[in-house]
């Protein structure tokens, strides 16, 4: 592990044990009450949930064009934590909905972007496990064509109308509501950095793991 | 049928490659009867699901028509693939002369070929049986169900190229095919349903056929691009 994970884990403990505390004292809103204080770890939680398919899609191109492995292990790992903060996200998004709209899911465009995009990053993983031999292409391929497909996907459900909050929303909050969420926003993204730090070395391990294996039998 | 004597190597590549699986499917329609008769028995699935009292639910019969598309498609794909991995024609293909996205465009049109002719027959199938006025506006339904089958097509051959040397193949298709398909399904549908409002609206099906052309265009792009990076070794 590289000299600055360990002090970084703690930080990032530190930060997620904090932060209760902070949103605990940060104001109600004047509409929805309390209740709209899951999005302090919901709003986080679905930044993540953009940033991986991205380094994902990005990594995935690099690897189709170069074919480093490195390039391949990091969007493997990128498509773990598209499907972890997706779920964190689909998870934190409907128990607000419940309250706010009323319902628990809405066919809308941010929504049934997210699903599709978790859906895809699901598929990926999918085909790494059960492909076999050769998959690490092809899901390059699949992650490629995720990330791409994402705009469509929200352009195309967005002309059914929207309900969801729009992003404009972050910069015009008021400093007491918005130190809090900036504050889940960097222990989320430390969170990513460290576990993106953590899988890679995993895989990196096994890689030479098996170069050993394959030269104990040769 | 014989590859024409002019055209640039890549046209005639193209051609080749077209011409040797309509040449088989032409031989054992295989393919085409199965198809066909799969999407068949979907709508007819459909129809038990839904009907109500004799009646489809509004909007019901372009939902009907875009999964039977759909689902066909999917069994269209696999078998067209599965029949290059039997007789290893398709590493033949690819150790050719041919440059690779010749060889994808080939097997793209020979796809939509095979669509297009299911659709032929589903489209009225579909009319008759739930009575639905899909023909009122002819043009602006075959922009949408061809536009449609281009794009489901495009991602549809380069994830079953993709997947021929891959283990659970039958699976993973469906598995990797659906999601990212998801904006020409919505398109499709929602450009077929437009069709069938009572009051025409030109402005909302040409919204639906433009994002289905841009579908096209980039997914065409990018898997010409995948195929030569991913089928090369």
């Amino acid at each position: 592990m590289p000299k600055w994970f360990n002090p970084a884990a703690i930080l990032c403990g530190l930060m997620f044990v904090v932060s209760p505390v902070l949103i605990a004292r940060a104001p109600d809103e004047s509409s929805m009450g309390m209740v709209y204080k899951i999005y302090y770890y919901h709003m986080p939680s679905a930044w993540m949930f953009l940033l991986a398919p991205l380094v994902c899609g990005a990594s995935s191109a690099l690897f189709l064009a170069r074919g480093r492995p490195e390039d391949d292990r990091r969007a493997w790992a990128a498509a773990e934590l598209t499907v972890l903060f997706g779920a964190l996200t689909l998870i934190t998004g409907p128990l607000w909905a419940r309250r706010a709209w009323g319902t628990w899911w809405v066919w809308d465009a941010r929504l049934t972007s997210s699903l599709v995009g978790w859906m895809i990053g699901w598929a990926y993983l999918i085909l790494r496990r059960y492909g076999g031999p050769g998959s690490d292409k092809l899901a390059a391929g699949v992650a490629l064509f995720g990330a791409v497909n994402v705009p469509f996907i929200y352009i195309s459900v967005n002309y059914w109308r929207t309900i969801h909050p729009p992003t404009t929303v972050v910069p015009r909050l008021p400093v007491e509501m918005g130190v809090p969420l900036w504050f889940c926003v960097f222990a989320f993204l430390l969170l990513f950095v460290l576990l993106m730090t953590m899988r890679l070395r995993l895989e990196e391990t096994r890689t030479r793991l098996d170069g050993l294996y394959v030269a104990l039998d040769e | 049928m014989s590859a024409p004597a002019g055209g640039t190597p890549f046209a005639r590549s193209v051609w080749l490659v077209l011409q040797k699986d309509l040449t088989v499917e032409v031989r054992s329609r295989e393919i085409a009867y199965t198809t066909l008769f799969f999407a068949a028995s979907c709508v007819l699935v459909f129809a038990f699901a839904l009907v109500r009292e004799g009646r489809a639910p509004e909007g019901g019969a372009a939902g009907i028509l875009w999964i039977a598309i759909v689902f066909a498609g999917t069994l269209a794909l696999g078998r067209t693939f599965e029949r290059e991995r039997q007789s290893e024609t398709l590493r033949a293909l690819l150790l050719s002369p041919m440059p690779r996205p010749a060889i994808y465009v080939g097997k793209l049109l020979g796809i939509i070929a095979l669509l297009a002719g299911t659709e032929l027959v589903l489209v009225p199938l579909v009319v008759f049986l739930f009575n639905a006025r899909l023909f009122a506006h002819p043009f602006w339904l075959l922009g949408i169900v061809l536009g449609a089958t281009i794009g489901y097509a495009a991602v549809g051959t380069l994830f079953a190229a993709m997947l021929v040397r891959a283990r659970s193949r039958d699976v993973l298709l469906p598995v990797l095919l659906y999601p990212v398909v998801v904006p020409v399904i919505i398109a499709g549908v929602q450009g077929t349903t437009a069709l069938l409002q009572p009051a025409f609206d030109p402005a909302l099906v040409r919204f639906w056929l433009l994002l289905l052309l841009a579908f096209d265009v980039v997914f065409v792009v990018l898997a010409l691009w995948t195929f030569e990076a991913v089928m090369s070794d």
